[in-house]
């Protein structure tokens, strides 16, 4: 139609570009955190994720290891800086380029490769870029060569590490567990409850109907806050406390008004012709609800099961005040928001990858099914 | 027989934790049928069974009552995790720290006398006016131009993705791009390129900070404004539009005058749900800042007294439910409308 218009190839180049750059703004900062949690952590310091695709200038420290020879008027040592002890682990890919070194961690980088540096008490050292190293003495150095420290290309590095410290030392996997036990009965249970309630709000007539479902629509705004304080007193004086069994409750509890909302908004737009013909045929309202109305509904529970699962897996707030505070029960939002960001604020490549390994599942529960979600958000939302 | 956290808490004794999260499900989902399936029976069976010389009444009478056994577990958790907390909240704040502190409304009155209070509310609103309008903008616009674009349903994905991502996930992979560190963070790396030698804090910004915040919500919600106002643009009937092109309307004026005042209905409810989101949404501020330099919103000042000062922490929150009451009414009388 914007070929009537006159329009079409000017503007659509200008839609397509403005298109372009508004996706990668929106996927800038996730693929920043999805390369960082695959990054070493000395590189995360040193530069940025969008550099590691390309070498980077680290700074090593190692002590000379190889044998010492005399000389006249002295003694020397020959090796390569690459095969030192200290560093070695470092350079198992392929030796890397030396580009300067010293003798002091203050000025790590005095001496340009290649150069013979007078490091007092009659030794020199020398590293070239190749990495070998020179190191003489006039006095007999003793049983430990003399301390270098260098700078030198490496080489990108991508690392499984994190992945391996955050699942098994960091008790994530604890927390992941954890997070999968709250989410299931939180987003099955509510499902049932409403389902019902949304057959009778949507196909029974029965007094005070419209009241329950403007009821209802007034829940779905009410501010978790409120319930907070008074349901966990109420969750302690039941003996019920901080525990797993008193967040389903919670979750239940307030995933319902939604659930009713969408079931209800979709089950009258069912054919009413099928429904009244059942119950001609004599099916109570028991059978034409778990016959025919649940199966036909399909759509709308799993719009409504997405929601459940991707807000009860994200939730910060409620697993903060209905768990218990104890390292045993942590969800894996609580995990990463008190004690990740709390005691390793610095360890880029350890947040990163806790960030992830939370996020993944939801991602992958969003790519695959999200055609139920964006219909659920559609009959979700008050028209 | 309730479970109870200590239940769990012995180390590497991951099992217990998951056979209860089983348990639950049997149960719950068991109970609900069988509860149900036999209520049910009961009321067409025992109660009023539909034979006998008062099949017709019975029948009738059981039908009357049919509607409610489907309701009771709804309405008893609604009421209980969602009607009482309104009245429940309210009483106790009127209460001090200890709930047999009767302080009548001590505790309003000091929190509206309290700088970080006021403050909280400052930044919420600015929160309440700024997110909202951006993200329902910048979703228009997301819906507008990938309309008629081959490749529009992947774009939409993308830009929807950040839906999917917690509040706290979402802090996290905005940390990267706010960072203190030029080799981390995504300004001071731009910055660093334009020359500016010392990276800067932008959570440590006075007032400009909040907007920062306020930048990650809206990344998180452009999506959903996206998603609704695409649907209501696609609803649009083609001839209108058709009738605006012959008529030698152009995009500018088919766009804002034609399509926008067709979908203000949509517009709005895109508004008000995000509105009431940023009402309740703790997580980023606690996560970016705590609630430090200046960027407390309410939801986070509530959860500053959470555990340690009932009556406070209930005062804040019964706030919140007056600042959302008018969307709540709104929202209710819309949906009447709708229903007649």
């Amino acid at each position: 139609m914007d070929n009537i218009a006159g329009h079409k190839s000017g503007l659509s180049w200008v839609t397509n570009i403005s298109v372009v750059v508004l996706v990668v703004l929106w996927l800038i900062p996730t693929v920043g955190l999805f390369v960082s949690s695959f990054r070493e952590r000395d590189q995360i310091s040193v530069s940025g994720w969008w550099q590691a695709p390309f070498s980077v200038e680290l700074t090593y420290r190692t002590r000379g290891d190889g044998e010492v020879r005399p000389v006249d008027g002295g003694y020397v040592m020959e090796g390569n800086i690459f095969d030192t002890g200290e560093v070695r682990s470092s350079f198992e890919g392929g030796a890397s380029t030396v580009s300067a070194f010293g003798d002091r961690g203050v000025a790590p980088a005095e001496y340009p490769a290649g150069t013979v540096a007078e490091i007092g008490d009659g030794e020199t050292l020398q590293v070239n870029a190749d990495g070998t190293y020179i190191y003489t003495s006039v006095e007999e150095p003793g049983n430990r060569g003399p301390r270098v420290y260098f700078e030198a290309e490496t080489p990108p590095q991508f690392t499984l590490d994190n992945y391996r410290n955050v699942l098994t030392a960091d008790g994530m996997d604890r927390a992941f567990i954890n997070t999968l036990t709250v989410t299931i009965p939180a987003t099955v249970i509510p499902i049932l409850i409403a389902a019902f309630a949304a057959y009778a709000l949507a196909w029974m007539d029965f007094p005070g109907r419209g009241l329950l479902i403007a009821l209802v629509v007034g829940l779905l705004v009410v501010p978790l806050q409120l319930a907070l304080v008074p349901m966990l007193n109420l969750h302690q004086r039941l003996g019920i406390g901080q525990s797993f069994l008193g967040i389903w409750l919670a979750h239940t509890g307030f995933g319902l008004p939604l659930a009713v909302y969408l079931l209800r908004n979709y089950m009258v737009g069912l054919p009413r012709d099928i429904i009244e013909s059942a119950k001609v045929d004599g099916a109570t309202d028991f059978q034409l609800f778990v016959k025919i109305i649940l199966p036909l509904s399909f759509p709308a529970l799993a719009a409504f099961a997405i929601f459940q699962f991707l807000w009860t897996w994200n939730d910060l707030l409620v697993a903060k005040v209905f768990l218990p505070s104890d390292d045993a029960s942590k969800v894996m939002t609580v995990k990463i928001a008190d004690d990740l960001l709390g005691s390793r604020g610095g360890d880029w490549g350890i947040l990163a990858t806790a960030a992830f390994v939370s996020i993944a599942v939801p991602l992958v529960v969003f790519f695959t099914m999200q055609r139920f979600l964006v219909r659920g958000l559609l009959a979700g939302s008050v028209k | 027989m309730a479970p109870r956290a200590g239940f769990v808490s012995l180390k590497g004794f991951y099992m217990p934790v998951i056979v209860q999260g089983l348990l639950t499900i049997v149960i719950g989902v068991g109970g609900c049928i069988g509860y149900f399936y036999l209520s049910n029976l009961l009321l067409d069976k025992v109660i009023f069974p539909a034979k006998g010389e008062n099949a017709g009444r019975n029948i009738n009478r059981a039908n009357q009552i049919r509607p409610w056994l489907f309701l009771f577990p709804a309405i008893f958790a609604l009421g209980l995790y969602l009607v009482y907390p309104v009245v429940g909240s309210f009483w106790r704040s009127l209460y001090g720290r200890s709930p047999s502190d009767w302080v009548g409304f001590d505790n309003y009155v000091q929190l509206a006398a309290s700088n970080e209070f006021q403050q909280a509310f400052f930044n919420n609103l600015l929160w309440v006016i700024v997110v909202p309008a951006m993200a329902t903008f910048l979703g228009l616009l997301v819906a507008q131009l990938t309309d008629k674009l081959s490749w529009g349903n992947i774009a939409k994905s993308l830009i929807f993705m950040p839906m999917a991502i917690s509040f706290v996930g979402a802090s996290l992979i905005w940390k990267f791009v706010y960072a203190n560190d030029a080799d981390i963070g995504l300004i001071n790396a731009i910055r660093a390129s334009l020359g500016f030698g010392n990276p800067i804090d932008v959570m440590q910004i006075p007032f400009w900070n909040n907007f920062f915040l306020m930048v990650i919500l809206i990344w998180i919600q452009t999506g959903f404004a996206m998603v609704i106002l695409s649907a209501a643009l696609r609803g649009i009937p083609e001839e209108t539009i058709e009738a605006a092109i012959l008529d030698g309307a152009n995009p500018w004026q088919l766009f804002f005058r034609i399509k926008v005042p067709q979908i203000m209905g949509t517009i709005v409810v895109v508004w008000t749900t995000i509105t009431i989101l940023v009402l309740k949404v703790f997580d980023i501020v606690y996560t970016m800042t705590g609630g430090n330099f200046g960027t407390e919103i309410l939801p986070s000042y509530m959860m500053d007294f959470m555990f340690r000062d009932d009556g406070r922490a209930t005062a804040v929150a019964f706030i919140i439910m007056i600042v959302v009451l008018p969307v709540m009414i709104w929202n209710i009388v819309q949906a009447r409308k709708e229903m007649r």
